[in-house]
């Protein structure tokens, strides 16, 4: 068992420091209805942390919290010691539908997050054709979203996230609405951002192989209410390529994690209408 | 394209079609010109009289277009404030509501009354029933932005203002201009139903309405359909130009349809 719990990291660690700390955090609607219950944990910094489980398990909720969107009912979020709300310039939040303003084109979209924190047009605009680049959407910064794939859209989304430089980067099932094909794609072309930038990382997401893939380790929610069932490190090594997915180990690890997550039962409390 | 030209020239075809029965049934059945003249009367109407006819086009397009104009900046004014106090907005909707329920032949003379003949009291008429689907459209647009759209912002410490500026009012121009196309047909008969209670004090310097109420009187009955069909087309044209201004703004990023709200 030792030699296993040892796993390689692809970003070194800041001598175990917690970015973002989840502490006996309790999120009730005011319905009445509980998305969470007494949910602790933490994320270090430059970990790849994906949260899965069934639907009702409050997963979107809990990026909320960490993002200061919405506010926990009892317990404490912090990010990098501060509350989520004076966080928020270290963090970007990367939705799951590409949530792009269709009235702005292409680069007037990357731009957005710039333009509304007042940074100077000769700036903003370098920045932009940078990030542009860096995601291969060069070509189509003056097209407006609607001439855009599904996937493009998304490509935008992400260098809207990037451009003001995020050190914590929140993505809720961001992939979800794309073919396989190009999710395959886009986890690639994410992981290769991560290992550049060293972000911190929540992902949110249903599929077992993106999390695997993905992560350096994997939070598994219990539903109804929103509990930790299991963490999870992903013994996978790294880099990870498209060749890893075809890996026995890759199965293996997919199939381990499957497995806990069926074995994965709700709890009594019904969601109230 | 060619599909389109094809039903424009099978429509053309009908009106033809209907002007000749018209006029073959007036020929034959004798009927008195004062009661139903023929379209060639009708035609010889505008041509004598389309000096008249043009002043009276002129002024009533005026006043539907003051009326208009000011039912979108109060419109807009009014659906941004709704935006931002959603308290007040429920509490006010309703009204708004109301005024569109409200038949405006009946507000129309109490207007005149307070206002005084002229233009200023016509165009409040046709301002009056363009308000409500300028609010309604407007304020629908305003406030049914998605939730992670306001969240993005709020990510990036966006100010109420920013969002209602630069989030909500850009999101809310198809429905803004869905409300303008619809005021747009109504402003004029709005402009006319104020004329048929404002009057004028000398002859033949009325708008529309005025003049249809005047010729009437007269019994110039070729005259009154001209008249008509000179509203007809001021009406189409308010039509067309709320049509093509909703195209020109937003044919560039736009593609989609909503659902009005009349």
């Amino acid at each position: 068992m030792a030699e296993v719990t040892q796993v390689e990291r692809p970003v070194k660690l800041a001598a175990n420091f917690p970015e973002i700390a989840i502490e006996g955090v309790t999120k009730r609607f005011r319905q009445g209805a509980t998305a969470l219950e007494n949910v602790s944990f933490g994320v270090e910094k430059g970990e790849f942390v994906s949260l899965l489980g069934p639907s009702g398990c409050g997963k979107s909720t809990l990026l909320k919290l960490v993002a200061g969107l919405t506010s926990v009912t009892e317990g404490t979020v912090t990010v990098n010691g501060m509350t989520p709300k004076n966080a928020r310039e270290l963090v970007s939040f990367i939705f799951q539908d590409a949530t792009l303003l269709p009235w702005r084109t292409v680069e007037r979209n990357v731009g957005l997050g710039l333009e509304l924190e007042r940074v100077a047009r000769p700036t903003r605009e370098e920045t932009v054709a940078q990030m542009l680049k860096v995601v291969g959407l060069e070509k189509v910064a003056k097209r407006y979203p609607r001439q855009l794939s599904g996937g493009m859209k998304m490509r935008v989304s992400i260098a809207r996230a990037l451009v003001s430089r995020p050190r914590i980067l929140l993505l809720d099932e961001p992939f979800a609405a794309l073919d396989e094909m190009s999710r395959d794609r886009m986890n690639e072309e994410l992981l290769r951002l991560y290992l550049e930038q060293q972000w911190t990382v929540m992902f949110v997401t249903h599929s077992v192989a993106e999390a695997v893939f993905l992560s350096t380790r994997i939070v598994i929610l219990a539903p109804h209410p929103g509990r930790v069932a299991h963490v999870e490190e992903v013994r996978l090594p790294w880099p990870r390529t498209e060749e890893t997915r075809m890996t026995e180990e890759f199965e293996h690890e997919v199939g381990r994690i499957s497995r806990l997550l069926r074995g994965v039962k709700p709890g009594e409390a019904r969601e109230v209408a | 394209m060619k599909r389109q030209l094809w039903l424009a020239a099978n429509s053309l075809v009908v009106f033809l079609l209907l002007l000749v029965v018209w006029q073959v049934a007036v020929k034959a059945l004798h009927v008195p010109a004062y009661m139903l003249p023929g379209p060639r009367a009708v035609a010889r109407a505008v041509v004598e009289r389309f000096g008249s006819l043009e002043q009276s086009f002129l002024l009533t397009a005026e006043e539907a277009v003051v009326g208009l104009l000011a039912s979108i900046v109060v419109g807009v004014g009014v659906s941004l404030v709704f935006a931002q106090f959603s308290l007040l907005r429920r509490v006010l909707y309703p009204y708004t509501i109301l005024l569109q329920t409200v038949p405006i032949v009946a507000i129309a003379p109490l207007i005149l009354m307070w206002a005084g003949p002229g233009l200023i009291s016509v165009a409040m008429v046709a301002f009056l029933i363009c308000l409500p689907p300028m609010i309604a459209n407007t304020t629908q647009g305003l406030v049914s932005v998605e939730e992670n759209l306001v969240h993005l912002f709020l990510m990036h410490k966006a100010t109420p203002m920013q969002v209602l500026l630069q989030l909500r009012l850009p999101h809310a121009l198809p429905n803004l201009f869905v409300g303008i196309r619809i005021s747009a047909g109504i402003a004029v008969i709005g402009a006319i139903t104020g004329e048929l209670f404002a009057g004028s004090s000398r002859v033949g310097e009325g708008g529309l309405g005025y003049s249809i109420l005047y010729a009437s009187g007269q019994l110039e009955t070729d005259y009154l359909f001209a008249l008509v069909v000179a509203a007809a087309v001021l009406g189409f044209v308010f039509f067309f130009a709320g049509m093509f201004a909703e195209w020109y703004f937003l044919h560039d990023w736009f593609d989609g349809n909503l659902t009005e709200v009349p």
